[in-house]
């Protein structure tokens, strides 16, 4: 039904955006109003809360002892998941991963994985054998449009939240001593989100322009400016190279305003 | 592990600026292309592009399956990229992994906007990409050779959709990375373009570290790389419906 519901709406929507406007009174390149809450899961080694307008997005960091990958015997384990719950939105169900659930977790992992945001190298207990092992759990909690972004954000924020055992390796063994460290962060990879509608480009798109886009584009930037990873997804849409080039420019000034919500320093 | 450690070592550039296997920066590797080999897919294709060997069939339009996926106003394309267990240095397990959802979906994105799939109402066209041998940018050359297979399938379409990656290697902006480039370099953007009616880009991706000069210097470089390979496309096609044309005339 809301396919048909967002085709009578796409004249609406794209009618507004051609005069620099939106259904929801933002300009073309404005986020929605973004709070953020890290901590929350005293269970979880680190944790965050992210409202980006009605999206919502919990991201929980576990951490844990593992094998390191034979090709990276010096280097920790990052791992990434997301979770599009069926209380999230009326089009999730539940079951194994999906293809968009599984490209959601697979454009934060690029993010921090390319940024090198976390210090790996740092993670490494005895090499080749054992390596401290980050889990990070996407939970999408309401689906109101651009998970990509708030995950890319609520997985940073969790992150520099996270702290980590003090694990020592005794006779062979790997043991907990008391207290915590905080997990090394080195980098601060931020995601913008681009949707294109009837050629228009605009950022963060709430679901019913998700609903109506032709195509989607999403830009990952490091603290100093430079990109670390690409996505183009989303519709049967595509982008001319002036459009990609103009985002990049657009993403590299709007990252570093977002950055500044999540990071505080 | 030793190994691994003198490959790391390797020069991917030597002084002269040539690459390992011998290529300039902006140079394709060898590419042959072949349409129609296999009889009882509606349509299929095969490419060589260095090392990587890759197949490609289309079958449809035909009934959706399963069948509650058939939208009411246009063709599913649906398409599963997959790796053979041999393809690679260490077996892979034939069961789909992450990283193939994730490229099945990419390439089927890539190819939606050139298909008239309006054409085809409630019915689903199924495009299946095997790669037999992988040896870096499995998903362009898959990209590539699927857009032949639906042509050969008689599948309306806008225009033949071609990929190609650039990239960074030891701080150069490089054209199609091979295997070891994509693994020790440090960026790799994939590319697809559609040329026709007006190019339009209809894949992109990127991982690495790329200033914004960079990113575009690379774009531009892996469209040049997508020109020339959209002309071997061409020449595919007509190798094969050429001929068939001038036998019906005859």
């Amino acid at each position: 039904m809301s396919e048909i519901v967002a085709k009578v709406k796409q004249k609406q929507i794209a009618q507004l955006i051609a005069h620099g406007k939106r259904l929801d009174n933002r300009g073309i390149t404005d986020y929605r109003d973004f709070q953020i809450e890290a901590g929350l899961i005293e269970k979880a080694e680190g944790s965050a809360h992210v409202k980006l307008g009605k999206t919502e997005v919990l991201v929980g960091i576990k951490i844990d002892v593992g094998e390191p990958f034979p090709d990276t015997p010096e280097e920790g384990v990052l791992t990434v998941s997301a979770e599009l719950l069926p209380l999230a939105s009326p089009s999730f169900e539940p079951g194994p991963p999906d293809e968009n659930s599984i490209e959601l977790a697979r454009i934060v992992d690029r993010g921090i994985r390319e940024s090198k945001a976390i210090a790996v190298e740092e993670l490494v207990l005895e090499p080749g054998k054992k390596v401290i092992v980050v889990f990070v759990d996407i939970y999408v909690l309401n689906h109101d449009g651009n998970l990509i972004d708030a995950s890319v954000m609520a997985a940073l924020a969790a992150l520099l939240n996270a702290k980590m055992p003090n694990y020592v390796v005794e006779e062979g063994e790997v043991k907990k001593k008391s207290g915590y460290t905080q997990l090394p962060i080195k980098n601060h990879p931020v995601s913008i989100t681009f949707a294109k509608i009837d050629g228009k480009m605009i950022v963060d798109p709430w679901l019913e322009e998700e609903q109506v886009m032709g195509a989607r584009l999403t830009m990952t930037f490091e603290k100093d400016g430079n990109i670390c990873a690409i996505q183009k997804g989303g519709g049967y849409g595509n982008f001319t190279v002036q459009q990609i080039l103009e985002a990049a420019k657009i993403g590299q000034q709007k990252s570093a305003e977002l950055r500044k919500l999540v990071v505080k320093e | 592990m030793p190994e691994k450690k003198a490959q790391e070592k390797q020069k991917l550039i030597d002084k002269e600026g040539k690459r390992v296997d011998g290529r300039q920066l902006d140079e394709l590797r060898p590419i042959k292309l072949e349409v129609g080999l296999l009889s009882s897919a509606d349509g299929s294709a095969y490419i060589e592009q260095g090392k990587c060997k890759i197949l490609a069939a289309v079958y449809g339009p035909r009934e959706a399956h399963p069948k509650h996926l058939s939208l009411p106003d246009r063709a599913l394309l649906q398409c599963r990229y997959h790796m053979a267990p041999f393809s690679v240095e260490e077996r892979k397990s034939p069961a789909p992994s992450r990283r193939e959802i994730e490229l099945s979906k990419v390439i089927r994105e890539s190819l939606e906007p050139a298909v008239f799939l309006e054409y085809y109402p409630r019915s689903s066209i199924d495009l299946f990409i095997e790669v037999l041998q992988a040896d870096g940018g499995t998903r362009c050359a898959g990209i590539t050779v699927a857009a032949l297979a639906l042509a050969d399938a008689g599948i309306p379409m806008r225009d033949l959709v071609v990929a190609c990656a650039a990239g960074k290697a030891e701080g150069k902006i490089v054209l199609d990375l091979s295997d070891a480039e994509d693994k020790l370099g440090e960026a790799d953007v994939p590319v697809a373009l559609m040329p026709t009616p007006e190019e339009a880009i209809t894949l992109l991706q990127m991982d690495g570290n790329l200033s914004l000069e960079e990113f575009e210097q690379a774009v531009n470089m892996a469209l040049n790389g997508c020109r020339q390979i959209y002309k071997l496309q061409k020449e595919a096609l007509k190798a094969k419906y050429v001929p068939l044309k001038e036998e019906a005339e005859e």
